[in-house]
């Protein structure tokens, strides 16, 4: 489980997770206790971040009547298994959520692939061109991909794969991000004196990336992966376009939802709970890695 | 798939020349599978956007392109509704981001003190940001309901009258920005956060000895510091907000952001232009106008930052 962490978030992942033995004041590394008004305001902030979940289930959970009544129910009901058969058979959830493990796992898959061998040949190879095409990456990553998705979808359409699963995956591969991100992963985890003690042995490049670079990148790798997941499960603008309600990724369903076909409430809000319930697993068992690769990324980035 | 092309055979070793030469040649081999993906899917349609807003392009038959010229901007450009689009991107942009990051400054700094349970805070934090924007956007919908919302339920606890969060512009927007604000805002806390944290202690403990109020050396250490931290969540938030889609588009799920466009984006505009009314050349022309008025943006964030940061120095 800690492996997974990136390097620097570890460590201080680790001494957060033993509590706080000594509540005095003072200070240490140029941080000080949290005051009660400090813990005051954070647990509100906490309680509006949370709040929205909570009211998806008590939402789904009730009937659409409850949801109009006045006062509103505050609390969960009964309603859910009513609900969630309706979202079924009123928007393909069932095969929406096939669809999106299948693009976010091949994105996932294929980014982090892709990225580690770029991203170790940006580290650790010397070539001519190197900087020129690293600039190149590192200049578009800002440039927001949905200003490209004109031509993207006449591409698509000219191949012949609107409504098919590989016009999302093929495009959702490309990762600047994750290129400069293993990049940076690599420049600082794996010494230069490792890949040449193996190229004295007689070790091809290869040989190399499989057997020195790839264990040693695991972990950035799985940051990154988890990151990629969560994106391309959320991934929004380009499936309502590419796909359409029946070959939809669960995102294109919650449009379809919300598109006024469905006018219950608490259905609606059974299929968001549906949709949401993967990225809110994977985010419950790896949400500290999540927070040590978002805040890894960002003194890098 | 491509890995296995690339090793170079080691059963039988070719001759020491083509060994060198393929040695060489052994780093493009890795580049390769992210470059082909990258010219294919990243590079050709951005470059080729520009290309298309001069053609009549139909959605239904894109293959067939009609040389139109400029006629697709100045059509956008007579459009009314465009320039509805473009001012509504920019006052939800402002009411989104300018909140939103000066709340992500604060949280932050309440989370850089030494806290029991700062796990369970910064996981809780970024809760939003792991939903997606229709989840959310569903969601606050919701809320926001003019007859049965909690919203509406609860100002009227307070004695205030229910508020049309849909068809009021200033009250769509509103309700538009605090989706926007709720998913990012614990996002752009964490960032601050690692920003703070490489901030080196000694400095406070000087600022300390000098006497200097948390406050003061809040804003005389930890906001230096946090400078190139600062600009870079305000050029993220600009390009984020400038092409703005979900969020408007599912607050009522209908293409033209409300009935009198009041809360339609230059995001969504593009997308009713394309997919509403079947004109992919003018939602191409649309594309480039926000892709120039993001470059614009960024780079008079950064010149003002620059001049700014310049100043502090010369104090």
């Amino acid at each position: 489980m800690t492996t997974l962490a990136a390097p620097q978030p570890t460590r201080e992942a680790e001494t957060s997770s033993r509590p706080a033995r000594r509540p005095r004041g003072g200070r240490a590394g140029g941080q000080q206790h949290g005051g009660r008004v400090a813990y005051a305001v954070l647990v509100v902030a906490a309680l509006f971040s949370a709040f929205p979940f909570y009211w998806t289930i008590v939402a789904a959970t009730r009937s659409n009547a409850e949801l109009a009544a006045s006062p509103p129910a505050l609390l969960p009901g009964g309603n859910l298994m009513h609900n969630f058969r309706q979202v079924l058979e009123q928007a393909d959830i069932g095969k929406a959520l096939l669809n999106s493990l299948v693009v976010s796992g091949s994105v996932t898959v294929g980014t982090v692939l892709c990225s580690t061998l770029a991203g170790f040949a940006f580290a650790k190879l010397r070539f001519r061109g190197r900087n020129a095409l690293l600039a190149l990456t590192i200049g578009t990553m800002m440039i927001p991909p949905q200003l490209g998705v004109i031509p993207l979808f006449m591409l698509i359409a000219r191949l012949h794969w609107v409504n098919q699963l590989q016009a999302v995956i093929l495009p959702g591969l490309v990762s600047a991000f994750g290129v400069f991100f293993m990049r940076q992963y690599l420049l600082q985890a794996l010494p230069d004196e490792l890949i040449e003690a193996a190229r004295v042995d007689g070790a091809s490049t290869a040989r190399i990336f499989w057997s020195i670079v790839v264990p040693i990148a695991r972990p950035g790798m799985a940051v990154l992966g988890i990151l990629t997941f969560m994106a391309s499960w959320n991934d929004f603008f380009w499936p309502i376009i590419a796909l359409t309600s029946q070959e939809p990724t669960v995102q294109v369903a919650l449009r379809q939802l919300g598109g006024g076909y469905v006018h219950d409430q608490s259905v609606i809000m059974a299929g968001t709970l549906l949709g949401t319930l993967p990225v809110l697993v994977v985010f419950g068992l790896l949400g500290r890695q999540i927070v040590g690769g978002i805040m890894q990324g960002a003194v890098k980035g | 798939m491509t890995l296995t092309a690339t090793a170079p055979p080691r059963t039988t070793r070719p001759p020491a020349p083509l060994r060198r030469f393929l040695a060489r040649l052994s780093p493009y081999a890795y580049i390769t599978p992210f470059f082909a993906l990258f010219a294919a899917f990243g590079l050709f349609p951005l470059l080729y956007t520009a290309y298309v807003s001069l053609y009549r392009v139909e959605l239904q038959t894109p293959g067939q392109m009609e040389w139109r010229g400029l006629d697709n901007y100045t059509s956008l450009f007579g459009d009314e509704y465009f320039w509805t689009a473009l001012r509504n991107t920019f006052t939800i942009g402002v009411v989104s981001t300018v909140p939103q990051l000066l709340m992500a400054l604060g949280l932050a700094h309440l989370l850089h003190y030494k806290l029991r349970g700062r796990t369970f805070f910064r996981v809780t934090m970024l809760l939003p940001y792991a939903t997606s924007v229709a989840a959310a956007t569903l969601v606050f919908a919701q809320l926001f309901g003019r007859d049965f919302g909690l919203i509406n339920y609860l100002l009227g606890l307070a004695g205030i009258d229910p508020v049309d969060w849909q068809s009021g512009t200033v009250a769509s927007q509103i309700a538009v920005s605090t989706i926007v604000t709720w998913r990012w805002t614990g996002y752009n806390a964490l960032i601050y956060l690692a920003g703070m944290q490489s901030i080196p202690a000694d400095l406070y403990e000087a600022a300390e000895l000098d006497g200097a109020s948390r406050w003061r050396q809040f804003l005389h250490v930890t906001l230096p510091g946090l400078r190139p931290t600062v600009l870079f969540t305000i050029v993220v938030s600009t390009i984020g907000a400038t092409q703005l889609f979900g969020e408007p588009l599912l607050f009522e799920g209908s293409v033209s952001g409300g009935i009198s466009h009041q809360y339609q984006t230059l995001g969504l505009y593009m997308y009713e232009q394309g997919w509403g009314f079947f004109h992919l050349g003018r939602a191409a022309a649309t594309a480039w106008v926000m892709f120039l008025l993001i470059v614009l943006l960024v780079l008079g964030n950064t010149f003002v930052a620059r001049r700014r940061g310049g100043k502090e120095t010369e104090r």
